[in-house]
């Protein structure tokens, strides 16, 4: 069952193509890595899954729409900016994301909360850049949703936290759901990874498994992608 | 345990291997239950669709057997876990071989170095004691 499919789907910005013709299928019940060097298209794809971006050509359907408010129900979204407000103590945005979001469970958000020793109370402007960015990553895997759009997550985390939060998606997955995870550091989520997608200028390069890049290529998926985008 | 992946080769390969010699070394013993396909892949920090696979191929090996309603088993079929840790042998040896004939050394020589160390470590341990 396909939660995520393109058909030529294409996003220029003036006379800059940052996505174009990309057509894929991504299934339930899969992690992805969409993976690619900077300004790739990679923002720009999960922006236009997030419906923040609408397509110049081509369409993008997500479990059977388009992009819109019933889409966003469904779709747990992690920006690369924070979009919250600094001023809020956590316990007032989970209070937020409550109200906002049915399937949220606050639950869920105060116990991972706690294992990573940040206090409900603490407003988000006192918090290190790495734990504003730990905070936003518990909200959105608290929501039981069908389709996480994780952008560059773990870019900004010590190495523990990392584990953590790859740990937290491990444990959140779901056969009905697929998490989607753009990122540069692919060495560190390329365990936890069933499929990768490369883009490079816009264009898709390479959709695989994992398995079979390290079986067809003797090779890390960091590594040939070392190889593929040398500079 | 520590689970180790090495960057190079297939993840779901590696966690076969590891949890074949788990079972071949005893760690896991004959009739033993496993844990969830998702408690496993936490621990060893991969895809719960890869430890899926591992999993079903250690049963096409039949060194694991599912049972419909309450989990995995470690088979309790002692010639299987035999036949599987004299074929790792086999596979440990060829390496080791190849090794050494890459170093230039021949039969004689390699039995001979084995002996000279073995009696080296008894040695050690009658000093220690």
């Amino acid at each position: 069952m396909t939660i995520l499919s393109t058909k030529n789907l294409t996003k220029t910005y003036g006379k800059k193509t940052a996505l174009s013709q990309i057509n894929i299928e991504i299934p339930r019940g899969r992690i992805i890595g969409l993976l690619g060097p900077n300004g790739s298209g990679k923002s720009t794809f999960i922006k236009l899954a997030a419906g923040l971006l609408v397509p110049t050509d081509g369409e993008i359907i997500i479990a059977g729409e388009a992009p819109g408010v019933d889409t966003k129900a469904k779709v747990s979204y992690l920006s690369e900016r924070t979009y919250l407000n600094d001023w809020m103590r956590v316990s007032e945005i989970i209070a937020f994301f409550e109200d906002f979001y049915e399937d949220f469970n606050r639950i869920k958000a105060e116990n991972m909360l706690k294992d990573l020793n940040i206090n409900p109370d603490d407003r988000l402007k006192t918090m290190s850049k790495g734990t504003k960015e730990k905070v936003q990553l518990i909200l959105v895997m608290s929501r039981q949703a069908q389709l996480y759009l994780l952008d560059e997550p773990i870019g900004g985390v010590d190495p523990a936290a990392r584990d953590y939060i790859l740990n937290t998606i491990i444990t959140n997955y779901k056969e009905d759901a697929a998490v989607i995870i753009s990122t540069h550091l692919i060495a560190d989520i390329e365990q936890i990874l069933d499929d990768i997608i490369f883009i490079n200028q816009g264009e898709l390069v390479m959709s695989s498994s994992v398995d079979e890049i390290r079986e067809a290529h003797n090779k890390s998926v960091d590594g040939l992608f070392r190889e593929v985008f040398k500079c | 345990m520590k689970w180790y992946i090495d960057s190079d080769r297939p993840i779901y390969k590696q966690l076969v291997e590891q949890i074949e010699l788990r079972i071949i070394s005893g760690v896991y013993t004959p009739g033993d239950k496993l844990e969830s396909v998702r408690e496993m892949a936490m621990d060893a920090g991969v895809n719960p669709n890869t430890m899926q696979k591992a999993l079903a191929e250690l049963e096409r090996m039949e060194l694991v057997f599912a049972q419909r309603t309450s989990g995995r088993f470690i088979t309790e079929d002692l010639k299987v876990i035999e036949e599987a840790k004299k074929n790792l042998a086999v596979q440990e040896i060829g390496a080791f071989l190849e090794k050494m004939k890459k170093l230039g050394m021949g039969r004689n020589e390699i039995l001979a170095l084995m002996e000279k160390i073995e009696e080296g470590e008894k040695e050690d341990d009658h000093i220690k004691h």
